[in-house]
């Protein structure tokens, strides 16, 4: 007798477990966040988490999401990716899988978003990667989408930024070869500026791998090559290395950089030797108006540092992946067939007006919009230099 | 020629932490026929430790209640990190070594590893992830000789590596312990039947070996400000391969195999493309230990300390 009731048990036990519909089917969004919380780039991780959760909190204060005439809660699943591809795509395998959610926004840098993309595509579960730059994120994939410009456009902004700012004919690049995001942006870069000053004259193409520290004879390199301007398309732990090493080697010329510079870490670790430098990027916190303001002072107020331009992309997307739920009009509670609504709202957003500019889908799931150059202030800030449009 | 000897400079300096580190291996290999996988996590946990002395002691200076110029402060955090890492060597020995003593060599090693993941992670769990900005104890100074960049910090990151490495053969040849951990290194079967109190040192063996270790990180964190848990690892991997290359429990086959590794990844980054720098070092190092099995100063079937 007992042992029967033990079998009952268990048995109803395994049907709950197997059927997560039939015990959640309350009326929750869930969101899931894939972020480097820990890893090479962990600010960006930070960042990332403290935008989502400011959004959650307007959303909360709303009383939820309104779709259509019903009104949901939001929940957000966040997972650390470690910063490495093969955590990214575990961490984006998970949420699609176990935790069910609606769509995904993250991963960040390309190195992991180009791998979980093809995850979150072959699942059809709507991915946005608010900083990742490489095309290959968004190629042929129609569930994934972006909320920043793409390297091929990036690349000749800075080839013509530094030929009309300097008119410099000789640059040297210095890369890591085993990440996406610079390796794609060096190539870029070179074929641009060898389009406009013709080839060779990218006079040193030097390179390093993941983890380095040391440069000083890839340095040494570029130093002897005659090159004017010295390009790192890096992440912030190493520009704060390598603009170091590269001063004490005696080079003294512009060194010019891509929005991976754009974090709070950079001018935290780099110091007085990354002053007066300039690089590309997303949007400019110094000297900024209306609701980019108000989400820099609101984001600065409870976190108490200026948000970069990955806090405020993925900002920009969570409400992208708002403005698409909200537009697809009805949740069925069916994930597979909401997944695949919410894509094709995503894919029809037009003239998005976000704290990083106004933005257009097009049909490679990319937005069309404008990059600005900054330049590090003798105050350590990020100053608007101008602005460069499609 | 000015290319050259800047990247003979730059290379003497990569070197010398290459050599700090791969004397701890050497030595612990000499003494106890094992190798202390933890050791490149020691060095990152030496850079941590001296980041803490060296911001406390900044920050007391700072609020006035001490008044250190820059370089006593240097002074005082590579003199008290390398006592406390000392201690950090020792709770290695004590807790990861000293109970396999007599266990199959593989599982030593197998604890080293262990050891290795508790100290990134657990501080990953106590300072997270951040990167951590080493202060600037040295004010960077260039001076250019004839068109070669040499900064005081490269000057006195060598200088002072070269000495640690004279003071450790003094050491080892002059004194009484030294002559124990020789003896050891001979016969650590034998030698404790004769009166050689050998958890003493083992003990002092790991205490030296971390402490260069944190002179490693202290330096490193002096020359290369950026600190985070996972330093320790290439770096280890890489001066074990240094430490074998010198032959396994050599003190100045290390030293030497420190400065050529340094050398061998600089200069095949000068002359071939930068992509292919550690391909072609580490298979250059390959090459020569199919004709050096031992390494440069060991000897077959041995494991002597030999200088």
């Amino acid at each position: 007798m007992k042992k029967s009731w033990v079998l009952i048990v268990s048995c109803l036990v395994i049907g709950l477990v197997f059927s997560p519909s039939a015990w959640c089917k309350s009326k929750t969004i869930k969101i899931g966040i894939n972020a480097p919380m820990t890893g090479d780039i962990p600010k960006v991780g930070e960042g990332t988490k403290f935008a989502a959760q400011m959004w959650l909190e307007d959303v909360k204060k709303a009383g939820g999401l309104k779709v259509g005439d019903k009104t949901y809660k939001v929940e957000l699943v966040i997972e650390d990716n470690e910063s490495k591809a093969e955590s990214a795509v575990k961490a984006a395998t998970k949420m699609i899988v176990e935790d069910e959610v609606l769509a995904i926004v993250g991963p960040q840098a390309s190195k992991q978003a180009v791998p979980a993309g093809a995850v979150c595509n072959s699942y059809r579960t709507p991915m946005i990667s608010p900083w990742s730059t490489n095309p290959d994120t968004t190629k042929g994939r129609p569930f994934v989408f972006r909320g920043c410009f793409l390297d091929p456009f990036q690349g000749p902004v800075l080839a013509n930024f530094i030929t009309q700012e300097f008119h410099f004919s000789k640059a040297a690049v210095l890369y890591d070869v085993a990440s996406d995001y610079p390796k794609g942006l060096a190539e870029f870069f070179k074929e641009a500026w060898e389009k406009l000053h013709g080839t060779g004259s990218v006079v040193a193409y030097e390179s390093f791998t993941t983890k380095d520290t040391d440069f000083s004879s890839q340095l040494t390199k570029i130093i002897r090559s005659g090159a004017e301007v010295l390009f790192t398309p890096q992440y912030y732990n190493e520009v704060a290395l390598i603009v170091q090493q590269a001063h004490e080697l005696g080079w003294n010329k512009p060194i010019v950089g891509s929005d991976s510079w754009g974090s709070a870490e950079t001018v935290a670790l780099c110091g007085k030797d990354c002053y007066g430098l300039f690089f590309s990027t997303h949007y400019a916190a110094a000297g900024a108006t209306g609701a980019t303001k108000t989400f820099i002072d609101r984001y600065k107020e409870k976190y108490g540092y200026v948000p970069d331009d990955v806090g405020a992309l993925t900002w920009d997307s969570m409400r992208i992946v708002q403005r698409a739920i909200e537009n697809c009009g009805n949740i069925t509670g069916k994930i597979e067939k909401d997944r695949q609504c919410v894509r094709d709202a995503l894919a029809k957003i037009k003239a998005f007006d976000g704290i990083t500019g106004k933005m257009t889908f097009t049909e490679e799931g990319d937005p069309l919009k404008c990059a600005v150059v900054v330049r590090i202030s003798d105050k350590g800030e990020f100053e608007f230099y101008k602005s460069v449009c499609p | 020629m000015t290319f050259f000897f800047q990247n003979l400079i730059n290379a003497l300096q990569w070197g010398s932490f290459y050599a700090l580190i791969a004397l701890g291996y050497s030595m612990v290999y000499g003494v106890l026929m094992l190798f202390n996988f933890a050791h490149g996590d020691i060095f990152m946990v030496g850079a941590y430790i001296g980041f803490g002395v060296a911001t406390g002691l900044v920050a007391l200076t700072s609020m006035g209640a001490l008044a250190l110029p820059n370089w006593l402060i240097l002074v005082l955090t590579i003199l008290i990190s390398m006592f406390l890492t000392s201690f950090v060597g020792m709770i290695v020995e004590r807790v990861g070594y000293r109970p396999l003593r007599d266990a199959p060599r593989a599982s030593a090693a197998i604890t080293g590893l262990m050891i290795g993941i508790i100290l990134e992670t657990g501080n990953l769990a106590l300072l997270g992830a951040q990167r951590i900005s080493f202060p600037a104890l040295v004010q960077s100074t260039t001076y250019n000789l004839g068109g070669v960049f040499v900064t005081n910090k490269k000057i006195m990151i060598v200088l002072f590596s070269i000495a640690l490495m004279y003071a450790l053969h003094l050491f080892v040849r002059k004194t009484r312990w030294g002559m124990a951990m020789r003896a050891m290194a001979f016969d650590y079967v034998v030698v404790p039947l004769l009166g050689v109190p050998i958890n003493n040192i083992a003990r002092m063996t790991f205490a030296i070996g971390s402490a260069l270790a944190a002179v490693a990180g202290i330096f490193f964190g002096v020359a290369y400000p950026v600190l985070d848990p996972y330093m320790g690892i290439i770096f280890g991997w890489k001066a074990f391969v240094a430490a074998i290359l010198g032959g396994r429990g050599s003190i100045l086959g290390a030293c030497l195999a420190g400065f050529l590794l340094g050398f061998i990844e600089i200069f095949v980054a000068m002359i071939f493309p930068s992509t292919l720098r550690d391909f072609i070092a580490y298979s250059i190092i390959l090459l020569i230990l199919t004709f050096r099995p031992h390494g440069f100063f060991g000897e077959p079937y041995s494991a002597r300390l030999s200088l």
